[in-house]
């Protein structure tokens, strides 16, 4: 129970992160605090889009989904489901997978770092973490 | 549990506050920001390059501009000066100009801008770039993000769009604009447009008639004596 409340609070600040970063995205932010000043390289690269969606929305919508799991997951009637678990690990694999492409993507193409996307990569990290801890500890589903 | 809910409560407001103070002080060109390159800039050696010119190689004087994309003064001169002085001066021969990058920290976008127009000439468009930029000049009022605009201008001049997103994405010539900044550091240019003529800086107003008179003074001076 507890991981999955920590799951939850990670999922919630980077929730805030990524809203933080797509209302940058559409202007209703109009400049982002980042110190290292690679915060606008990164989005103003071709790289900050998706199919012409901004990346950061798709952040948004990942944590959400995160967020909406895991806080059902946190109930009692679900603490012991295992399709809860499943589907927190696959939502954090997919989130940690997508994490890895962008840093690799500000590390060796762009050149330049963004301090929320790092901020942003380290939760999704510690939330993948988790889920697969969450996995190892899972009852085995039952036989039929 | 309760505890749980209360530190959830907790996050979401002092994240959702700091949002909120954040976007309330905003949008704003006139918000400090760090440049776009800014200390993230993967090289600031030169390579060499001293700006784009425009004009004979044979003309007897030569301008260097020391220019930003998103100053309005520059935005002004671009405009309303520069195609007098490009008739006048430049198409007769007489003039050289020679553009150099000095993209002001103050301002959010404009080493961005400058990326953009470095990512034309490139393909031999840096001139029509530096037109766009500087006529379409409410990019630099509204604080927000350009790119898909800068796009735009980079299509509507005629560039090869998967070669300028390769270039802007590469932030290829990050380090030649840096390298112009701190030579214009080094003539002590601190604001924009700053001009030099034949090397001297020109500290009058900066008006395609002032100009065509300086040239008009100077030309005299170096014609040999029959």
């Amino acid at each position: 129970m507890r991981r999955r409340q920590t799951m939850v609070v990670l999922a919630l600040a980077g929730l805030l992160v990524a809203t933080y970063l797509w209302l940058y995205k559409i202007g209703v932010i109009g400049v982002l605090q980042c110190g290292t000043g690679g915060c606008e390289a990164v989005q103003a690269s071709r790289y900050a889009e998706l199919l012409g969606v901004p990346v950061a929305f798709v952040g948004v919508a990942g944590y959400a989904a995160l967020l909406g799991v895991g806080l059902v997951g946190v109930q009692p009637a679900f603490a012991a489901d295992r399709r809860v678990t499943l589907l927190l690990a696959a939502l954090a694999t997919v989130g940690f997978a997508f994490a890895l492409y962008l840093t690799a993507i500000e590390l060796f193409v762009l050149h330049a770092m963004c301090r929320w996307c790092v901020v942003s990569a380290a939760i999704i990290t510690a939330i993948w973490v988790l889920a697969l801890d969450g996995l190892r500890h899972a009852p085995a589903a039952p036989n039929r | 549990m309760k505890g749980f809910y209360a530190l959830l409560a907790a996050v979401a407001l002092i994240g959702g506050g700091a949002i909120w103070y954040g976007s309330r002080n905003a949008p704003g060109p006139a918000a400090p920001a760090a440049p776009v390159a800014g200390a993230a800039l993967p090289v600031v050696t030169s390579d060499g390059f001293k700006g784009f010119t425009l004009g004979a190689d044979s003309a007897p004087i030569e301008v260097t501009e020391y220019s930003d994309f998103e100053c309005p003064f520059c935005a002004s001169f671009a405009t309303v000066q520069m195609p007098v002085i490009r008739e006048q001066l430049i198409a007769t021969g007489k003039v050289r100009w020679r553009y150099r990058d000095f993209p002001l920290p103050s301002h959010q976008y404009s080493r961005y801008a400058a990326l953009a127009a470095q990512c034309a000439g490139e393909q031999g468009k840096f001139w029509e770039m530096h037109d766009q930029l500087f006529t379409n000049h409410q990019w630099a009022q509204t604080g927000k993000n350009p790119r898909s605009l800068f796009r735009d201008f980079a299509k509507a001049v005629g560039l090869d769009l998967d070669k300028y997103d390769a270039c802007m994405d590469g932030q290829r010539y990050a380090g030649r604009i840096q390298a112009s900044v701190q030579e214009g550091e080094a003539l002590a240019v601190g604001g924009t447009p700053t001009f030099f003529v034949n090397g001297k800086r020109f500290d009058g107003h900066p008006t395609s008639d002032a100009f065509k008179s300086l040239v008009d003074g100077l030309t005299k001076q170096t014609k040999p004596r029959k």
